[in-house]
């Protein structure tokens, strides 16, 4: 049984801005309180495990699955959602995706993009292999893998000039 | 996004010029107004400014259809794609059908969107003829405006929209087709309309869409299909914060069909005190009639099935004789399991139902389905209930049965407010409409030259027509038209028969369908009788498809062949043969690493014509690594050839999730299998690393795309397995000792 909680009132750091989450129980996953919550539905479900990725966010720069993430936890930590990655849609990675048509369906695409702006932060020049292990924990079921790990690569190109 | 608000709302955008569901009326309105739009059909309207809004009416669930269709249009319209807004259709069957599945989009209305824009084109021109007082024939559009060569004057769409608006659209004789050597988008890559919104996380899903007020539900439902609710207790999931109050959902009578399925519905103010709300309920049930079904157990009873004979659907010769006289003869039995179709959106929906009727905004694949189920789900007339389509995070199939809106209908007039249903993951495993499992059996001999002598197929899955009629134990023509009867080798003594099958979860299609066993069996066997006749596969296979020819069936074979006729689509032999050639040149009979194979399938489907090489290493340990895919596809006309490519290297991935790790099983008559950990799909380090995919240039009418290169996948691997490491696997998922 869940014990009823106190309504609280949850202040988190998301994409720059201090946002005031009331009435949240502090046990609730942050991917709730952004798509419920703070109305950021970028971030989406696709298992609420851990297993599929789709619900992709940044905590303190690093990926991070919001699904299992408990509010309360967060902290004074900085979220960044895929409406806030870039300002404009510019970052590499959301360009290479649509210079090289990643998107099938697109649902998974946002925590594609999360997980691989993640790993371009900490190593811009991934090799296949360091893709694949990177990018692994994100399901695409409409099979673009190909597309992503390409559009990594440019991604990364891009950066580097 | 917030439906009122936004612009998503149809009947918000465009001004008043937007009259869906009234094409006729359409001009007649827009005249009375002084027309500052041109709204030729309801397909396409022009505004003073210049924009071209085109209505997708197919749902987009990642093929592209959403942009290419209404491409199709704009360039027989000489638009400019850049200064086209795309808006998505309500369900409303003056489009014609929207169901989008069968991968006949293009196929259907490729011809459609050709008039339609050659329509309006037309009718430009003869605005600015007027304009200019020239005769029509001398003013030509290109690229959203009319040119008058001999004066070069010019005039933007925009400025003829009011002329435009006062004309009478030309008749069907008097359309003016471009040529193909004039097209501009049709045949070329064109992005998709909404890659840049998907990228910035903008695009709007089923579960994307609120209203105020909406309440989030989680419904608990049978663990057996038919069971019945005995009691429940709901007091752990109402001190749960945010929930609100439960309701019973009345169990469906039979046949299912599209119906809820009943059980507890959980209202809360927040998917995630609904989520939890839904756990902390404890319900018990009345298991039913379909309590004993067990998927190991089933499975035998499909190989029993087949292991006497059948019904005949297709017969020519004497096939037990010729088998009964041949060199050698070879049977293998092949058995598929339940499949999910696992969509990476889980299904969800919002509905409004309100005292004059009731809407409906949800990812589905056939809003007119839809709305008619909703209809008749709360005893509505179907123009009361309007269905709003959103993208579709992956569709495959489940989102055509529009169960899950049903659900959220029932409990929003229940409530009286918006309901917004959330399927978890473990939701969409347990409660899906599944592909049947099925046992294929083969036969043949072979004579001393190594040619097929004879041939018995025999198939028994559950069907999908046991979803509309319970009890059914036969399969329907469509069904067996998916790789039994249209079996394309060229053997005189040939005989295919359909043998019993019941059902015990709601049986539904996915992606390509019956293909899938059916051709996991036949190409399997095929290579069977390769080997046997030690004939390279490749060639085994051209020599088993014979002379170039157009199939022909018998006229006492129900072939309803994909919707169309055989003279406009025939089974052409010839074709499959080119991609098998193909794909033989360009990757068979190349060197391999030790513990590597290749192997080859092909098959028609959907009017299109496949062949896959697939390279597969086998580790001591039984591990598949798919190392390399080669895929030829011949689909005739293409719109969109890099959206063809996507739905290739998707397909590749689709067929080897199936092929290595796909399968529901069941216990007690409930689904084991309740998320990703317990039904893997292919992950991107499980992916093959090479994708290389070939379009046959060709100017026959168009061919599906989003199914035809799945089913060969699998047995095309299966090959490549036994060829790497020497073991035949004759069972889905494919499990190498
Ligand atoms: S929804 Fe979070 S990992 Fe799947
Ligand atoms: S694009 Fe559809 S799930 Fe990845």
């Amino acid at each position: 049984m869940i014990p009823a909680l106190e309504e609280v009132h949850v202040k988190l750091k998301i994409n720059g801005e201090l946002r005031d989450l009331s009435h949240v129980d502090p046990q609730t996953p942050l991917l709730w309180a952004l798509r419920d919550g703070a109305g950021l539905t970028g971030p989406k479900f696709g298992c609420g495990m851990g297993l599929c990725g789709a619900c992709t966010v940044h905590v303190d720069g690093q990926a991070a699955r919001s699904c299992l993430l408990p509010l309360g936890q967060v902290g004074e930590r900085e979220v960044t959602t895929i409406e806030g990655l870039s300002p404009d849609g510019s970052h590499p990675l959301q360009k290479a995706w649509v210079e090289l048509g990643v998107a099938q369906c697109g649902y998974c695409q946002v925590g594609q993009i999360m997980s691989a702006a993640s790993l371009l932060r900490e190593n811009p020049k991934p090799s296949d292999d360091e893709i694949d292990a990177a990018m692994s924990g994100n399901i695409c079921r409409c099979g673009t893998y190909g597309r992503i790990r390409a559009a990594i690569h440019l991604a990364a190109k891009e950066g580097a000039k | 996004m917030n439906a009122t608000r936004r612009g998503f709302l149809q009947g918000l955008i465009g001004g008043g010029a937007l009259v869906i569901g009234a094409p006729l009326l359409g001009p007649v309105r827009l005249l009375a107004q002084e027309a500052t739009t041109f709204k030729p059909s309801l397909w396409v309207a022009i505004a003073i400014d210049g924009t071209v809004t085109i209505f997708a009416h197919r749902s987009e669930m990642g093929t592209g259809i959403r942009t290419c269709l209404p491409a199709v249009l704009a360039d027989e319209l000489e638009a400019d794609l850049k200064r086209v807004k795309i808006e998505q259709a309500l369900g409303d069957e003056a489009y014609g059908s929207q169901n989008t599945d069968g991968s006949r989009s293009v196929r259907d209305f490729f011809q459609t969107m050709r008039e339609v824009g050659a329509s309006a084109r037309q009718m430009l021109e003869q605005a600015a003829a007027k304009t200019w007082g020239v005769p029509a024939g001398e003013c030509r559009a290109s690229l959203h405006a009319v040119h008058h060569g001999p004066s070069k004057r010019s005039l933007a769409f925009g400025a003829l929209v009011a002329k435009a608006a006062t004309l009478k659209a030309p008749a069907q004789e008097a359309l003016r087709l471009k040529k193909p050597s004039e097209w501009r988008y049709i045949g070329h890559d064109f992005p998709s309309y909404d890659a840049p919104a998907i990228v910035r996380g903008e695009a709007v899903f089923g579960a994307d869409v609120s209203l105020p007020g909406m309440k989030f539900v989680t419904v608990a439902r049978s663990p057996v299909l038919g069971g019945s609710l005995v009691s429940h207790d709901a007091k752990a999931t109402l001190k749960v914060q945010g929930v609100e109050r439960v309701v019973v959902l009345k169990a469906f009578t039979a046949p299912h069909t599209f119906q809820a399925l009943g059980g507890v519905a959980v209202v809360a103010t927040s998917t995630w005190a609904a989520m939890q709300g839904l756990r902390a309920l404890s319900t018990s049930w009345k298991k039913g009639p379909n309590a004993s079904y067990d998927s190991t157990t089933f499975r035998k009873a499909l190989l029993k099935s087949v292991s006497s004979p059948g019904k005949s659907v297709r017969q020519s010769g004497d096939a037990k004789k010729a088998i009964g006289s041949a060199a050698k003869r070879l049977s293998g039995d092949y058995t598929t399991p339940l499949l999910a179709h696992a969509t990476m959106e889980p299904p969800c929906a919002l509905v409004h139902v309100t005292k004059s009727g009731c809407e409906v905004w949800a990812p589905n694949q056939n809003p007119q389905g839809a709305r008619d189920t909703v209809a008749a789900t709360l005893g509505l007339k179907k123009e009361q209930v309007k269905v709003h389509t959103t993208l579709l995070g992956g569709g495959f199939g489940r989102k055509s049965k529009p169960d899950f809106i049903a659900e959220a209908a029932l409990v929003s007039r229940e409530i009286g407010a918006p309901v917004r249903v959330v399927w978890t993951r473990e939701d969409d495993l347990r409660h899906g409409y599944y592909h049947a499992p099925a046992a294929i059996h083969c036969e043949a001999g072979l004579d001393e030259k190594g040619q097929i002598q004879g041939w018995l197929l025999r198939t028994a899955f559950s069907s999908i027509t046991s979803t509309f009629a319970p009890g059914r134990t036969e399969p329907a023509p469509f069904e067996l038209m998916m790789g039994v009867t249209d079996l394309p080798y060229a053997v005189e003594d040939l005989r295919c028969e359909s043998c019993p099958a019941p059902a015990h979860v709601r049986i539904g299609w996915l992606r390509s369908v019956c293909n899938i066993f059916h051709v996991f069996g036949t190409s399997s066997f095929v290579d069977e009788l390769a080997n046997a006749a030690g004939v390279d596969s490749a060639d085994f296979l051209l020599q088993a498809l014979g002379k170039p020819r157009l199939l022909s069936l018998g006229s006492e074979v129900k072939y309803p062949n994909y919707g169309k006729s055989l003279k406009e689509y025939p089974i052409d032999i010839g074709r499959l043969r080119g991609v098998v050639e193909a794909v033989k040149k360009s990757a068979w009979g190349r060197k391999l690493p030790k513990g590597h194979g290749l192997g080859i399938a092909a098959h028609r489907s959907f009017h299109s014509y496949v062949a896959v090489v697939v390279e597969a290493s086998v580790s001591r340990d039984g591990e598949v690594r798919v190392e390399r895919v080669d895929l030829v596809i011949d689909l005739g006309t293409v719109v969109n050839p890099d959206r063809v490519r996507a739905q290739m290297e998707g397909s590749v991935i689709f067929g080897l999730s199936l092929a290595l790790w796909g399968e529901i099983t069941t216990k007690g008559g409930q689904v084991v299998q309740s998320n990703f950990h317990d039904y893997p799909v292919a992950r991107m380090s499980q992916a093959p690393k090479t994708i290389n995919v070939t379009l046959v240039k060709s100017d026959l009418p168009p061919g599906g795309a989003g199914e035809p290169a799945v089913p060969p996948i699998a047995p095309a691997l299966a090959n490549a397995i036994f060829a790497a490491c020497g073991q035949r696997l004759r069972d889905l998922p494919l499990r190498p000792a």
